[in-house]
């Protein structure tokens, strides 16, 4: 099945399939990596709506990726309640493995590193969303294991 | 773990049977009773059910605290109106503090679609949204794994249930944003009037609730509105609470107790107390979007009027201990921080105002503000509450108010010192903020001449 019949489907599950924009953005942005201007207009021809609709929608959106990112993601909650405990140290030590400031993507696009907001995970601190999958826990001490791990699967 | 959850009286509501032990699979959800109430309210008129909401005086843990059966009344009966009625559930907890939606998804993952079910015979809907935020991948593979069961188990009947994932917007969490975002739309609020019970999805009649409060519906039906309604603290603040207890505590986690404990019993007793033998300085109570509580009103009841009465909020039962290490204008930079970072643009005094909070707080902690600054950002607070379509820009407001009215003494001192008197060793020195990670287009070095 071509990607724009797999993203009709998913527009079939709504009573309007323009409230399927975020799932099938979402599956896009699986395939490619990011959501290149093809994959928007892919989104588009299912959905009925226009390219320049889907990027005004993925562009609200923090979990969409307008630019090319690395193969695995790094995301670092910053917010108060794990910030109280030793979030910046832990962002700091994935600065240090990576070579690379928040925001950044290594050389070899191998990793992209972020600082997020309130993941949710705020009696586990510091959460790590290690390609959007939660590290409870985690110490400075605990990055260059991460940083290997990832780097490992490829 | 387990002894400090338990202890009260009467035991958990909306985690009962999952304190050990998940309960994730139907079988044993089952085996606590599962899908009993769904029954029983499938049996009865859906006035009555709603009338036992109504009755029990459950209130939306998401935040608003409004009570849920009067907002399920509220929904037009079909025979009136010639749209499909929708119930959207709001799994799109983002607000700094607040992890109790995610426990309940993961524990209690049956527990959450009985009440959806329950609540959508209630205000005869065929249809259940769960929105559910775009960062929680495991939570939302827990959820589907139990529809999928419960379907398969025939217990949806005519109701299908469609768990909807978000993609990173805390301005999501807002009702009307929701719909905007569910309609395949950016999360910007709409106007109200027309309110969701009349004109939501798809301009058709909207039941919108909280996690917790639906996972509370057939706790509702099991023990009766009078029993329900004798919880915690009467007449207002009935039942239990999820607590989110977070932050410089010994045993932070997700406790359920009953409504009217006090934040000085969930931290101390519960929580083991600050470690390190550290003071307690403030707490962030009912989450980042209402005034901080100071150690003096410690004692105050955990219920809405009780809390209301000293200026405070229930919230979604944030309680995020902070210890004298950290420093009053970093806490309330980084949160103004946030809200900047979610503000999604629409409203000129909250788009404006929030980037007007950062930059005062950034002056202060850097010492570069002045005395005469500090009743300037009080006066902007004033210009941003209550002047928006939603309370985004308030809640950023109240907060950073707060801090300042409550612990100007720790601003002045900034100034006094040309900066920060914690230096570096505040928990939250050079907190990085996602705000400033933002790609801007690179300006030309040179420009052509």
């Amino acid at each position: 099945m071509s990607l724009v019949s797999e993203l009709r489907a998913i527009g079939e599950q709504y009573p309007e399939s323009r409230s399927a924009i975020l799932p099938a953005l979402r599956l896009a942005q699986e395939r490619y990596g990011w959501l290149p201007p093809e994959a928007l207009v892919e989104v588009a021809e299912a959905l009925d709506v226009t390219p320049a609709y889907c990027m005004s929608v993925a562009s609200f959106y923090d979990l969409f990726q307008l630019e090319r990112a690395g193969e695995h993601m790094v995301e670092v909650c910053t917010n108060v309640c794990c910030g109280l405990v030793n979030a910046q140290a832990v962002l700091e030590a994935f600065e240090r493995e990576l070579g690379i400031a928040p925001g950044e993507t290594t050389a070899d696009g191998s990793v992209t590193l972020r600082a997020a907001e309130c993941l949710g995970g705020c009696s586990t601190p510091t959460i790590v969303a290690v390609d959007h999958r939660y590290r409870q826990s985690v110490t400075p001490e605990d990055v260059p294991a991460i940083v290997r791990e990832m780097r490992v699967n490829g | 773990m387990a002894e400090t959850t338990i202890g009260f009286e009467p035991p958990a509501v909306v985690l009962a049977g999952a304190i050990e032990e998940p309960l994730t699979d139907l079988a044993s959800y089952r085996a606590v009773g599962g899908y009993a109430q769904l029954e029983k309210a499938r049996a009865m008129s859906p006035q009555d059910v709603t009338e036992l909401l109504i009755q029990s005086n459950l209130r939306g843990r998401g935040g608003a605290f409004f009570p849920t059966g009067r907002k399920a009344s509220f929904i037009p009966t079909p025979d009136k109106v010639a749209k499909p009625i929708y119930l959207t559930v709001n799994a799109d907890e983002s607000e700094p503090g607040t992890f109790k939606d995610r426990e309940i998804m993961l524990r209690v993952p049956h527990r959450l679609l009985e009440g959806c079910l329950i609540a959508a015979y209630a205000i005869a809907s065929k249809h259940v949204f769960i929105y559910i935020r775009g960062e929680y991948s495991r939570e939302y593979e827990v959820l589907e794994a139990a529809r999928v069961e419960a379907a398969g188990a025939g217990l949806m009947g005519d109701v299908t249930i469609t768990i909807h994932r978000g993609a990173g917007a805390y301005i999501c969490g807002e009702e009307t944003a929701l719909l905007e975002s569910l309609e395949g739309k950016r999360g910007q609020p709409r106007s109200k009037p027309p309110f969701p019970a009349i004109q939501g999805l798809y301009a058709s009649p909207t039941l919108i609730n909280n996690v917790e409060t639906i996972t509370n519906v057939p706790k509702v039906l099991e023990l009766g509105a009078q029993e329900y309604a004798q919880l915690g603290a009467p007449p207002d603040s009935t039942g239990t609470r999820v607590w989110c207890l977070s932050g410089n505590v010994a045993r932070p986690g997700a406790y359920e107790t009953p409504h009217g404990i006090t934040a000085r019993h969930l931290i101390y007793e519960i929580g083991g107390g600050l470690p390190e033998g550290r003071e307690l300085k403030a707490v962030m109570i009912g989450g980042s979007s209402f005034p901080v509580m100071t150690p003096d009103e410690l004692d105050t009841p955990l219920d809405a009027n009780a809390l209301g009465a000293v200026g405070l909020f229930i919230g979604s039962g944030v309680v995020t201990v902070i210890d004298d290490r950290t420093c009053a204008v970093q806490f309330a930079l980084r949160v103004a921080q946030f809200y900047m970072h979610e503000s999604c643009g629409k409203c000129t005094p909250c788009r404006v105002g929030t980037r007007w909070l950062v930059q005062f707080m950034q002056a202060v902690e850097d010492g570069t503000a002045s005395e005469n600054d500090f009743d300037t950002v009080l006066d902007v607070c004033d210009r941003i509450i209550g002047k928006c379509l939603c309370v985004l820009g308030d809640s950023a407001a109240m907060h950073v108010a707060s801090w300042i009215t409550k612990f100007r003494d720790e601003f002045r001192s900034h100034l006094e010192h040309g900066g920060c008197p914690f230096g570096a060793d505040s928990s939250l020195a050079n907190l990085f903020a996602p705000v400033d990670q933002h790609h801007h287009t690179p300006v030309p070095q040179e420009v052509p001449v």
